[in-house]
């Protein structure tokens, strides 16, 4: 499909207005991600924020592009997860 | 914690400036009464996405004056895609009678027009402002915690939305399964609008709600949307968790691959993506529901879980929902009374509409769709095939397709699934019926 309908996620979020806290609002216990086998989170998230890093074995967490769907507090107990600070986050337009 | 004070109490405070707060806000400030809205998000709608249209029943209630609010498109067409790999069949709805029953609309747009009703009635709003928690004094709800202050009320109207941080905080909500909530995401692509009219065979500005199934959608219990705006068209789609979680299918993925079936394709051919966006839509249903009030607080709408997802409704439960809740602040003002003795009239204003009657009707059709998910897409192929063959001539006889056709009816699928299929067909109807 053309550039006008990107297929890949980053160029569909690129598309949207952020106001990004400056603290993460998305917190997993990282010692829980070391032994998580499914890492559901990377699966489900609509918006590509979890990524597990496997040179590093982290879960790196891009907040900014979060849209706070709410999708991995439910699938995932061990995320502290919280709504980005009053005004911040993602702003939808046109939804 | 501060002291209440005059300056920090008011008689209601809403939490959440979407379709259900605002209507429990407006209905509270209708009876001359104090009433706080707040919303975290910087304007309201920010936050907000929906896969569906707002019905006009539920509108008027609320804002009589709703046909100035920014509509897109009434809706005068509804249909029905069944998809399989490349063909598709679609079943259109048109009623000249119904054409004003529901329409569509961005949320950015109409929530705000919403908002600045209510605030033209009274309402005092507050966007810009998360509560972190619900302040509770021996086991009443007495107010709000935000980022910067305390505020306290009579009567605290939980809108918070599907996730409801708020509702769960003071035990109202218990955790959501995931088999119990579906992610929907959504494009909203740039087309003009004579081409939308012309693809969707719209005249007059009218739109079109339609609904997808099986095809790139068949492995999941999943269903498309595509409605029509009036320059853009919404296409998404709805998908358990459960079932993106085992298929380990990515939500934005999937949407992809319904975007390439060529039903959809030619339908946003040359559009522009204008936003992406995700939300999580509450689908439980009735056995899901959780307690809806407590001393001193309602829960309404999404917050709530009070979804028919096999109508799509929601955002009509969300507005009636506030309204009533708003109704019953109002009694409990009058009363100055702010416990469940009550606040449970808020219940029984649910239990007697068409919001509670509905829920209970539709408990169990999900759970016995969900079982059968795989047959969806058996059934869509099915009826594609036939229809291939019915409408093909291509110089060979009919016989001996419709032959192998039927031949393969009964042996592509065991007849034990065939018989739990037609015993599903036979329980939803008995279910809805009984």
């Amino acid at each position: 499909m053309s550039e006008k309908l990107p297929e890949k996620i980053e160029d569909k979020l690129f598309k949207l207005k952020y106001k990004t806290d400056s603290q993460c609002h998305l917190n997993p216990d990282q010692s829980k991600c070391l032994q998580c086998l499914e890492k559901t989170c990377t699966i489900i998230c609509p918006a590509n924020v979890y990524c597990y890093n496997e040179t590093e074995n982290k879960l790196t967490v891009s907040y900014e592009k979060c849209l706070e769907c709410g999708a991995c507090r439910i699938a995932c107990k061990h995320i502290n997860w919280e709504y980005p600070k009053s005004g911040k986050g993602v702003q939808f337009k046109k939804s | 914690m501060l002291q209440e004070n005059q300056q920090n109490k008011t008689d209601v405070i809403v939490v959440g400036a979407g379709p259900a707060g605002v209507s429990a806000a407006v209905t509270v400030a209708r009876g001359s009464k104090n009433v706080v809205l707040v919303e975290r998000g910087n304007f309201a709608g920010a936050k907000n996405m929906y896969g569906g249209v707002i019905y006009s029943h539920a509108a008027q209630e609320v804002f009589p004056n709703y046909k100035e609010s920014p509509i897109e498109r009434f809706v005068s067409t509804h249909s029905y895609v069944i998809m399989s790999e490349n063909d598709s069949t679609t079943v259109s709805y048109k009623n000249p009678a119904h054409k004003e029953n529901a329409f569509i609309i961005t949320r950015a747009n109409w929530d705000k027009w919403c908002v600045e009703q209510a605030i033209n009635e009274g309402v005092y709003y507050a966007p810009n402002t998360l509560v972190k928690e619900l302040i509770v004094k021996e086991g009443k709800v007495i107010g709000i915690r935000t980022d910067v202050e305390e505020y306290y009320a009579d009567v605290v109207i939980i809108a918070d939305g599907v996730n409801s941080l708020l509702a769960k905080q003071i035990g109202l909500r218990k955790d959501i399964k995931l088999k119990n909530v579906f992610m929907g995401v959504k494009e909203v692509i740039k087309l003009p609008s004579e081409v939308i009219d012309q693809r969707f065979g719209l005249i007059n500005q009218t739109g079109c709600a339609m609904e997808l199934v099986g095809g790139p959608l068949k492995d999941l219990f999943a269903m498309g949307i595509i409605y029509t705006n009036k320059d853009s068209v919404a296409v998404g789609l709805g998908v358990s968790l459960e079932d993106l979680k085992n298929n380990k299918t990515k939500p934005y993925e999937l949407l992809e691959k319904m975007k390439k079936h060529p039903f959809v394709a030619d339908l946003i051919q040359d559009g522009e993506l204008l936003e992406y966006s995700a939300h999580l839509i509450p689908e439980g249903g009735y056995n899901c529901l959780p307690k809806l009030y407590t001393d001193g607080a309602m829960v309404t709408g999404d917050a709530a879980m009070l979804v028919n997802n096999v109508h799509f409704e929601g955002t009509n439960f969300a507005m009636i929902s506030g309204k009533y809740a708003g109704e019953t602040a109002l009694e409990a003002l009058a009363k100055n009374d702010f416990s469940q003795n009550i606040l449970c009239l808020y219940k029984k204003k649910l239990d007697n509409s068409f919001i509670l009657k509905d829920l209970r009707t539709y408990k169990n059709v999900v759970k016995t769709l969900t079982e059968r998910t795989n047959s969806i897409g058996y059934y869509s192929n099915k009826l594609n095939e036939f229809l291939e063959i019915f409408t093909t001539a291509d110089g060979v006889e009919k016989k001996g397709k419709f032959q192998k056709f039927a031949k393969h009816f009964f042996t592509k699928r065991s007849l034990a699934e065939l018989f739990k299929d037609g015993f599903a067909a036979v329980k939803v109807m008995f279910d809805i019926l009984k």
